[in-house]
Order: structure tokens, then sequence, then C-alpha cells
């Protein structure tokens, strides 16, 4: 049963109301269809009310939604033949980063993302999806292998950020991050970046520097948690929401602001109420986006990923 | 009385919650060393005159530790004749693509208070003869912190240096990523980073030095990318702040967490250079790096 968000309650509600008419009607003879379709219509309505109209705050609540699909739900829909690689070869395994080579529709390539648990003890395993620097250095590893292959590179991204701890400094959480800014600004392999539940700060950015940046409707990405946001701008926490409506972090913001290059849509009321539609369009998104890099040169897709990168930004010159 | 002397008192951007960090790393200053006559070192309390601080490139003496230069000062020590052949990008100025609530009134306090048009100063000079692209970050304005106009003039900067193939030296001082300019403000740590990949790929030197602070995401982008990477001594360099790492393992870390001499420890750094050996230093590695031509 999924968990719901407080501002699905009106919805849950009447769903409820509607599902007891039902069992009247079936175990008690009494005939309540007429209701039922009333109801269902309101149903309905509100539905389309609430989840057409979703604040940057309610996609925030939906993002990090404890049954929201991660990685590996998604590549066992999208992709087959998975084969899971682990380690960085300098210190360990990070298990907040899955990786490896899966096909898509036949075509090898080198799968990459965050891992969030399922459970409070596949999140402590997990570390909940923020990565440590080994972690980063695996993603690295596995690119440079697509890139010695010829393998395209997907990568899924969901992570409140990079974890910050003592080790994590001590191992060079920033060099980490920041040799995947520039290595992955080399690879001469597609890159495509699908960013599906929190894109949280450097942690989401060390593996998305990509050709093609997508993001489902309800994810977010920002430069910080809209909680470290307002107790940072305002020192009030509680202000997150109202800091979720200024930093422009949700889908349809960061398309009109040109941060990311499309938009995949969610089933009504978010990922997690149908995976495998979900994973049916992310993939059709992929298998578009790569029709459109693979026949570049690898010169080629390094220029369009520089130059994607290079025209974000705005400024005037002093008159 | 004696306070009064040494003028204002020490002011603080943000507030450590740890008062022993408060005295080891001061995070921002507004006004390190006033103008008065004597100054008195936040770090170790001893007095000096203002004049010898200046000439000492604002070290204390008793205690070395190196309090924050402006960029202009930065540059003062460090080119021949003081400052660039040709500045770049000077004209570049911050507007408010989200129209975040109070940016603008905070880029004018910051422009008057800094004689600067923004958190980072680039171009062309000489250092000690050889000719060098030079970028100094500066932390009084909005933090050092690293929004459209800092991306972009760090950007033009690498991409000069790759065009014109002169070492590429850098001055870090930042508090991270400018928050009010949101995904843009993130997107520059990829922007610098990709540009740093084509200068690599063209086989040009850059040398990356870290001053107090610098954290987040400019220590998670081109601050930590040098083939060289140096610090000065005492440093904050990280990339999650002290705080926040605490509230997250519930434990009190070392003093010396995330300082200069900590990255130096745990193999960050190539090496740890004192203000007044800086210019030096740096000459020597730039000399080293050019062709070799046989004697
Ligand atoms: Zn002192």
């Amino acid at each position: 049963m999924a968990t719901d968000l407080s501002f699905e309650k009106p919805l849950v509600e009447l769903q409820d109301k509607i599902k007891e008419l039902r069992k009247f009607t079936e175990e008690k003879g009494i005939d309540f269809t007429d209701e039922v379709i009333r109801l269902e219509a309101k149903a309905k309505n509100l539905a389309e009310q609430i989840y057409g109209n979703l604040t940057p705050w309610q996609r925030v609540q939906i993002s990090r939604h404890p049954e929201r699909p991660t990685t590996l739900d998604y590549i066992g829909h999208i992709f087959t033949d998975f084969v899971e690689m682990h380690g960085d070869r300098l210190y360990g395994d990070d298990l907040s980063i899955v990786g490896g080579i899966a096909r898509l529709e036949g075509r090898p390539v080198t799968v990459i993302g965050h891992q969030k648990g399922k459970d409070t003890k596949e999140n402590i395993s997990r570390n909940f999806g923020m990565a440590h620097p080994e972690g980063y250095r695996k993603a690295l590893r596995l690119m440079k292998q697509a890139d010695k292959f010829n393998r395209p590179i997907i990568t899924f991204i969901n992570t409140q950020g990079a974890y910050p701890g003592k080790a994590a400094e001590e191992r060079g959480q920033s060099e980490a991050i920041a040799r995947n800014l520039l290595e992955m600004a080399n690879l001469s392999v597609p890159v495509i970046c699908v960013v599906m539940g929190e894109g949280g700060s450097g942690g989401a950015l060390a593996i998305s520097v990509g050709n093609y940046i997508y993001m489902l409707e309800n994810s977010i990405y920002s430069v910080i948690s809209p909680e470290g946001a307002a107790a940072l701008l305002w020192k009030d926490s509680t202000l997150a929401m109202r800091a979720a409506e200024s930093m422009k972090i949700t889908a349809p913001d960061l398309l009109d602001l040109g941060i990311i290059d499309e938009m995949i849509p969610e089933p009504f009321g978010g990922a997690h109420r149908d995976v495998v539609k979900q994973s049916q369009s992310i993939k059709e998104s992929l298998l578009r986006g790569l029709e459109e890099l693979l026949p570049m040169s690898p010169e080629e897709l390094k220029t369009q990923r520089y130059n994607k990168f290079k025209q974000i930004g705005t400024f005037k010159a002093l008159s | 009385m004696l306070k009064d002397l040494f003028g204002k008192k020490r002011k603080f951007a943000t507030v450590p919650t740890d008062s022993s960090r408060m005295q080891q790393v001061p995070v921002i200053e507004q006004k390190e060393v006033p103008e008065g006559l004597m100054h008195k070192c936040s770090h170790c309390g001893s007095i000096h005159y203002s004049k010898d601080l200046e000439k000492n490139l604002k070290v204390c003496k008793s205690c070395q530790h190196h309090f924050i230069l402006s960029s202009t000062e930065r540059v003062q020590s460090l080119l021949d004749n003081g400052w660039f052949i040709e500045e770049f990008d000077a004209d570049l100025l911050s507007n408010n693509p989200l129209q975040f609530p109070g940016y603008e009134e905070k880029l004018e306090q910051d422009k008057e208070k800094t004689n600067l048009n923004e958190a980072v100063i680039t171009g062309q000079g000489l250092l000690k003869g050889q000719p060098v692209i030079l970028g100094v970050m500066d932390s009084r304005f909005r933090m050092g912190s690293m929004g459209s106009v800092v991306g972009e003039k760090i950007t033009r900067a690498i991409e000069r240096a790759k065009e014109r193939k002169l070492p590429f030296i850098l001055f870090s001082a930042s508090g991270g990523a400018r928050m009010q300019e949101g995904m843009i403000s993130l997107m520059q740590m990829a922007k610098t980073s990709a540009a740093l990949a084509q200068l690599s790929n063209e086989r040009v030197l850059f040398i990356s030095v870290m001053t107090n602070p610098t954290t987040g995401g400019v220590s998670a982008s081109f601050a930590s990318l040098g083939d060289i990477n140096i610090a000065e001594p005492g440093a904050l360099i990280g990339f999650a702040g002290r705080r926040i790492i605490e509230q997250t393992i519930r434990q009190e870390l070392p003093k010396d967490f995330q300082t200069a001499e900590f990255l130096l420890k745990n193999g960050q750094l190539d090496m740890v250079v004192h203000r007044k050996e800086m210019r030096d230093k740096l000459a020597q590695l730039v000399a080293m790096h050019t062709v070799w031509e046989g004697a």
C-alpha cells in the first residue's frame, strides 16, 4: 500500500469511501452504483486538481517518497542482462552508487546510478544514497571502462547529496566530485543523465555531466536542499516550502531555465504509482536521445557537451 | 581604551558553533586589518603596527596566521609591477536570473563595500618575467560564492590560457555555490571543470592555490583540479561544513579538521606554501614547465 502524502489526503479519503461502497454493494447486496459513479467522477476531478497543479513543495515530497522507484527498479524494467560491477580499485565498494553493464534494446550500455534503500536496513547499507568518494570513483571507473569499449553511458540521479562525513572529507570528497566533472566532460561516448528523484547538489552533479539531462516530472535538482537553503538564507529551516518556491528546483522550472533538455512525464500521482509505465516512458526518451547522439563522432559529442554547459549562466555587461 | 585603539571588532559572516574554531579559522572577516595605527592579531592576540603587518603581506609575525587578502592585494603580491598587463571581463555583472528576493540589493552592497564588480578578477600578467593567466577570488564579495559571472570569468580565463598556451594560476577563496542563482550556480562547477578538461588536453599547466576559505562547490570543482594543488597555511578547505558533519556523524571533529595541513596529511595537496614564499614558488614551478631546450 502506498504511503500517502498529506496533500493527497482528501483524495485518499474519497477513494476509501468508494471502496467501502463497492464492498457494501458486493457483500450486502445494497446497490450503491449511482453513488459510486458520482464519487468516482468527483475523485477524478479532485485528482486532476491536486496532481495537475502540484506546488514545488509537493513535488519535493513526491521526489522523496519512500516508495519512489530506485535505480535498480528502473534497471530491471528498462534494460536486460544487467551485470553489476563493484569497487573503485582504490579504497572500497560504495553501495550508495550502483553500476554495471546492461543491454538497452540489445545494445550494450553502461548504467550507473545512486541507490537508495527500500527499507531502513537497506537504507543503512546504502547510506541513504549518499556517496563517499569511493562511490564517485567507482562511477568514474565504470565510465572510463564504457569509454574504452565504446558503450553509451546512462546515469540515474537520486541523492540528497554527497555524504557529509569525516571519512568522506579525509578521502577527498571534493576531489572525487571535481574529478568526475572534468573526466565526464572528456568522455567520447554518448552520456544521458536522468534525474529521477532528488538531485542534491554536487553529489548529484558528480554523475550528471551528460550530453542530455532528463528529469522526471516530479524530481527536483537543486544546489542545496530547500531545508538547507532556508536555514542559511533566513536562519529558519521551517521555511523550506518558501525556499522550494524561490529556488526553481522542479523539472518544469529547470526546463524553462535551459538547465535540462527534457522533462519526462510521470503517471498521475507520481512514478511510484506505476513503475512499469514510468520505465516505459524513460526508455522511450533514452532511445530517442541515443538515436540522436550515436551518429556523432567523439569530438562532436565532447563539443556538444562542452557547449551545453558553457552556455549556462546569465550576466550583463557594464554599460 | 585598548579596544578603541584597535578599531572595529571582528565580524563573522557566519557564526560557528564552536568557539575554539572561531579563533582558529575566522571564516569571513569583513575587515581583517583595520586602517588604525595598531593591529591586534585575532588569532594569537599579539599587537603589531598595521604598517608592519601590511609589509608582511598580512601575515602575523608572531603566530604566522594568514589574514584574508583582497583580490587586488593578492595580485599586487604576485605579479610584476603589482597588476595585470591585461585584465579580462572586468565589466561582467550579475543579474538576478531567478528573481531571488533581495539578491540585487546584496550585490549592490558588496560592490560598494569592495569596489569590485564580482567575486573574481582575472587577467594576464607577468610572474618574474613569465607570462601567466591569473585568477583571484575575493571572499569579501558574497563570500566569494560562485554564480554565473564567477563561473563565466573563470571559464573565459581558462579558454584564454588554452588559446595562448599560457600557464593558468587560480587563487580560490569561496564559500561555495551562490544560492541566489540556484541551479545556474551549480552548473558553473561543471562548466569550469569542462573548460579545465580542455586545458588539460592541450597540456597547459594549471596550478590551483586554495586560500581561506575554499569550500563547497568551489572546492568540489576547479579548486581541486590543479596539476599542482597548493594551499596557504591554516586555510579552511573542505566539501561539507563542519557543523553539518558534526550533526550528521554525532561526533566532535579534530581541531585541525579541514585545514590545509589536514589536507596535506591526507594526501589531498601537493604542498602548503607560506604567503611570503608564494610568488617565488609559483615562478619556480612555472619555469619548470616551459619547454626545455637544453643547456
Ligand atoms: Zn598572531
